[in-house]
């Protein structure tokens, strides 16, 4: 293997540091308009009279649209199809678009947005999880019960678990929203074409799920509708599901005015209207045998979806498959909920559901250590799991699970030994401690993964030499067409510098899903390695006219020709021209479906992914105990996701997960007064900065996947999810303070410690 | 609307600059010089950091009128003849780039660093770079990029 755990250089990076990248924001076309949109005050209400007469009055406008414009259907398709692109009649959720401002500058259309007297009747509403279980208000969505999903495992018979446990105890668990804070905004550019087609250009994760929203709002067929992918600043899940919102905002106006339309959000928009987090409220009881065998677990959890349901039942069932964390236990009953509430729908970021449950799974876990008198890592140690285990959903691991050796890494990296002391021992007002977590993330979309289980990608080769890479799965900034560039190399035997990877086109291949739940380095890679083989074959031949040795002794290496290692006069490109002169076919389709997976909804069992990536997090803290002050001092993550195909770029995702990570669990709060944000910017909403981020150790753990690309699993989500357990753990060790809620800020602490 | 004259990456430039227009917007929407990112349009982020006279300033924060006889370093005036500066270079041989969108900001706010201090350590480095955010990459191979660029002597 030549390219496979090699870190080459980003193929964009030289784009990105000499500002010639264009990001969406950077388009410019003829005679483009500008967009901006005119949203719901408050949580709930009834449009009674919407007076645009100032507003079209005003020079410059364009055109105003509201629900009774749309061409097509006013929906935003994702799961159910629950969600209108323009709220008529009636809002569910303040900020919820209700028109669509165009004019000929961005200035003079915000202005427009300001002349727009919405006269509404204000409707009862419902903005937490508690009332919305109490239904104070009936029927606030498109399911019975304000419950937009719930699912379920029952395995073995917890009750008896219980029964002979040793100990067993229950906890309450809280989290808090997390906004993506891509530095990017969400934006999206729509071109309308004569014979009625059109094409949009934008910031996003999942080309395939825009031009499906696109064809809905504008009525035309998915032949019609082309979605070209623009360098994404960052996207994190929040370019997941919205970027077919904010190509609906342009592409109505873009059909109707007949020109093309620029909808780029501004910050304080983005954060109050767009996807984040779901919160969660977890409840949460495990039982032990005294020496430490974990015999039942029993979770009730629900999430805060907001006004429509999103990829919230997705979430939801990601969230319930990991919730009894990484661990062989025959006892499990699992209650999962997603509730509506009127505000801004929740749905993909990074972890998907995971985090929640992986907070207050971890959590437990660190408490059954200290009443069993056991280290933190020894009952991890008796209750991971190992090649021939179980899952919770009862997936049989035969392969490709490195948990156990990433546990000892991540304790010796943190200095586990010396450090771990308990919380009685510690004096002083600067309080230092250290903490674990593990986790085991399915890869891919999983058994309700459905017909987007798949992907595609189409390779070209040129006559001299040079490829053409076109895939469906998009590069947001985690370095994925770095990737598929080594993979495609590789493959071909080519060098990667020889290798384009396409901008996104929908026309140039076909529906691959989405970019999401960390699929795009074994699903497109091997849809990439299925359609270099199909070149390769001909390659082999025309080496082997070229050269007179048989095809089977002759391989292909970085541009090199080789027989029983040693180099042959010929090159690469001397072979591709050969071919070209035989007329063989070198331009191929690649096709790879998801290998295959199970699942039972009335009993929550099954192979619930193809494939499982494991981390073990550990962390070390000071705490201020007069303040609450928590300062990370040292990060550890040692992380399974199989054969890392580009290890600087993997140790990049991890020092950037990790991050976030810590954002969510000690720093990230978004406030709301009546179901509005009121912190929406960064001076406000703090993500982590310079000044505040820790030494992070980077482990990579390589348990390689027989399926996976080069034995690939994969990696975008992993190092996040672990992260705020881990520091939470060390603050319970540095003070004997226990958090049960995130993020543990200061005042939270300082609260938990009176009590 | 006033015209203004100035330096932009080492070229006297002259421009009639609408009241409104804030520096950013002058620079990607007059001279479409779009490698100066709008990121939150508050002086929050970073991403929008130009160089105005060997300081580091939030272009959106000032107007365009403001700068008349001032000398403006944006993210297209750092390489010259498509030589990247060692900064730029640092930062890809660290992998110090993610998603690209906070680097431009990123890169000048360490020329600027670098001006001033030619081997900072990891505490000023931090702190020169503490208005710019970045959402990926979680700053270390930022910090190893730029400690990389310590003069030694």
């Amino acid at each position: 293997m030549s390219f496979i755990g090699k870190s080459i250089q980003r193929i964009d990076a030289v784009s990105k540091v000499n500002g010639s990248a264009k990001f969406i924001d950077d388009y410019y076309f003829d005679s483009m308009l500008y967009a901006r949109i005119f949203r719901a005050p408050v949580p709930r209400g009834r449009i009674k009279n919407l007076d645009l007469s100032a507003a079209e009055k005003l020079a410059g406008i364009k055109g105003i649209f509201t629900a009774k414009d749309i061409p097509g259907a006013n929906i935003v398709p994702v799961v159910e199809k629950d969600q209108p692109l323009l709220a008529d009649e009636v809002f569910n959720f303040a900020g919820e678009a209700i028109a669509i401002v165009v004019a000929d500058d961005p200035d003079i259309a915000e202005e427009g947005v300001s002349l727009i007297k919405l006269d509404y009747e204000e409707l009862p509403s419902i903005l937490t999880i508690e009332d919305s279980i109490n239904k104070t208000v009936p029927d606030i969505c498109s399911k019975p019960d304000n419950i937009f999903s719930h699912y379920k495992i029952r395995k073995g018979d917890f009750e008896k678990g219980f029964k002979s446990s040793d100990i067993s105890f229950e906890e309450e668990y809280k989290t808090g929203y997390q906004e993506h804070a891509y530095l990017e905004t969400q934006g999206m550019i729509a071109v309308p074409n004569p014979e009625k087609t059109i094409t949009v250009y934008g910031s996003m994760q999942c080309p395939f799920y825009v031009q499906e929203g696109v064809s809905e709002i504008t009525g035309y067929p998915l032949s019609d509708v082309r979605i070209i992918h623009t360098t994404t600043g960052g996207a994190f899940g929040g370019k997941e599901d919205v970027p077919s919102i904010i190509a609906g905002f342009a592409s109505v106006p873009a059909v109707i005015l007949n020109k093309p339309v620029k909808m780029v959000f501004d910050r304080a928009e983005d954060i109050m209207t767009t996807s984040k987090r779901h919160p969660a409220w977890i409840k949460f009881k495990t039982g032990f045998s005294k020496a430490g065998k974990l015999l039942a677990i029993k979770v009730e959890f629900y999430f805060n979806a907001g006004a429509y349901s999103t990829l919230t039942p997705i979430v939801l069932w990601r969230g319930l498959v990991h919730a009894m964390g990484p661990y062989a236990c025959d006892n499990i009953h699992i209650d999962a909920y997603a509730v509506a509430t009127n505000t801004v729908p929740c749905g993909a970021f990074r972890g998907f559901g995971t985090p929640q449950v992986i907070f207050a799974c971890e959590t437990q876990m660190d408490i059954a250590a200290e009443k069993l008198n056991l280290s933190p890592i020894d009952l991890r140690q008796i209750n991971i799991l190992k090649v021939g285990d179980s899952t919770g959903t009862s997936h049989d691991l035969d392969e490709s699970v490195g948990l156990e050796k990433s546990l000892h890494l991540a304790a010796d990296g943190i200095d586990w030994k010396n450090k771990f002391i308990p919380p009685s021992e510690k004096t002083g007002r600067k309080r230092r401690g250290v903490g674990i977590s593990t986790l085991f993330y399915g890869v891919g979309l999983g058994a309700k993964g459905g017909m987007l289980r798949r992907a595609g990608a189409f390779i070209q080769v040129y006559r001299d030499g040079s490829v053409n890479v076109a895939v469906g799965t998009t590069e947001m900034g985690q370095g994925s067409n770095t990737v598929f560039a080594q993979l495609t190399a590789e493959a071909l035997g080519c060098s990667p510098d020889n290798v384009t990877i396409l901008p996104i086109d929908t026309s140039r291949v076909p529906d691959s899903g989405p970019t999401v739940a960390s699929r795009s380095t074994v699903m497109t890679g091997n849809a990439i390695r299925n359609a270099a083989d199909q070149i390769k074959h001909y390659l082999l031949l025309g080496a082997s006219e070229l050269s007179g040795k048989p095809e089977e002794a002759i391989e292909l290496i970085d541009g090199r020709v080789l027989t029983a290692g040693n180099e042959l006069k010929i090159s690469f490109i001397d072979v591709v021209e050969h071919c070209f002169n035989q007329r063989y076919h070198l331009t191929s389709q690649g096709w790879f479906k998801a290998p295959s997976t199970s699942w039972d909804d009335d009993t929550g069992l099954g192979n619930a992914y193809f494939i499982y990536s494991f981390v073990t997090n550990t962390a070390e803290v000071e705490v201020d105990i007069e303040t609450g002050e928590v300062e990370v001092l040292n990060l550890v993550s040692a992380e399974d996701f199989g054969q890392p195909i580009n290890p600087k770029m993997a140790e990049g995702q991890i020092e950037g997960g990790v991050i976030q990570g810590m954002g969510y669990g000690i720093m990230e709060n978004l406030y709301s007064e009546k179901g509005i944000f009121i912190n929406p910017g960064f001076s406000t909403y703090l993500i982590p900065t310079t000044m505040d981020v820790p030494l992070v150790k980077p482990i990579i753990v390589n348990e390689g996947y027989s399926k996976g690309p080069y034995k690939a699993k994969g990696l975008g989500e992993c190092p996040l999810m672990g992260v705020a357990p881990a520091i939470t753990n060390a603050i319970y060790n540095a003070t004997g303070i226990r958090v049960r809620e995130i993020p543990a800020l200061p005042e939270l602490i300082i609260k938990q410690k009176k009590e | 609307m006033g015209k203004i004259n100035f330096i932009l990456n080492g070229k006297s430039v002259e421009f009639n600059c609408p009241d409104n227009w804030t520096l950013l917007r002058m620079l990607r929407d007059g001279f479409r010089l779009t490698g100066t990112k709008r990121g939150c349009g508050k002086g929050e982020c970073g991403a929008c950091s130009v160089i105005l006279d060997n300081k580091i300033v939030n272009s959106c924060l000032i107007l365009g009128n403001q700068i008349d006889g001032t000398e403006i370093t944006t993210i297209e005036g750092l390489s010259s003849n498509g030589e990247l500066d060692r900064i730029q270079q640092a930062y890809i041989d660290y992998g110090a780039i993610q998603c690209g969108f906070c680097t431009p900001g990123m890169v000048l706010a360490t020329k600027v660093l670098l001006m001033k201090n030619k081997s900072p350590n990891l505490e000023e480095v931090r702190e020169a770079l503490s208005g710019n955010l970045c959402r990926c990459t979680g700053y270390r191979k930022i910090f190893e990029a730029v400690l990389s660029l310590k003069d030694e002597k």
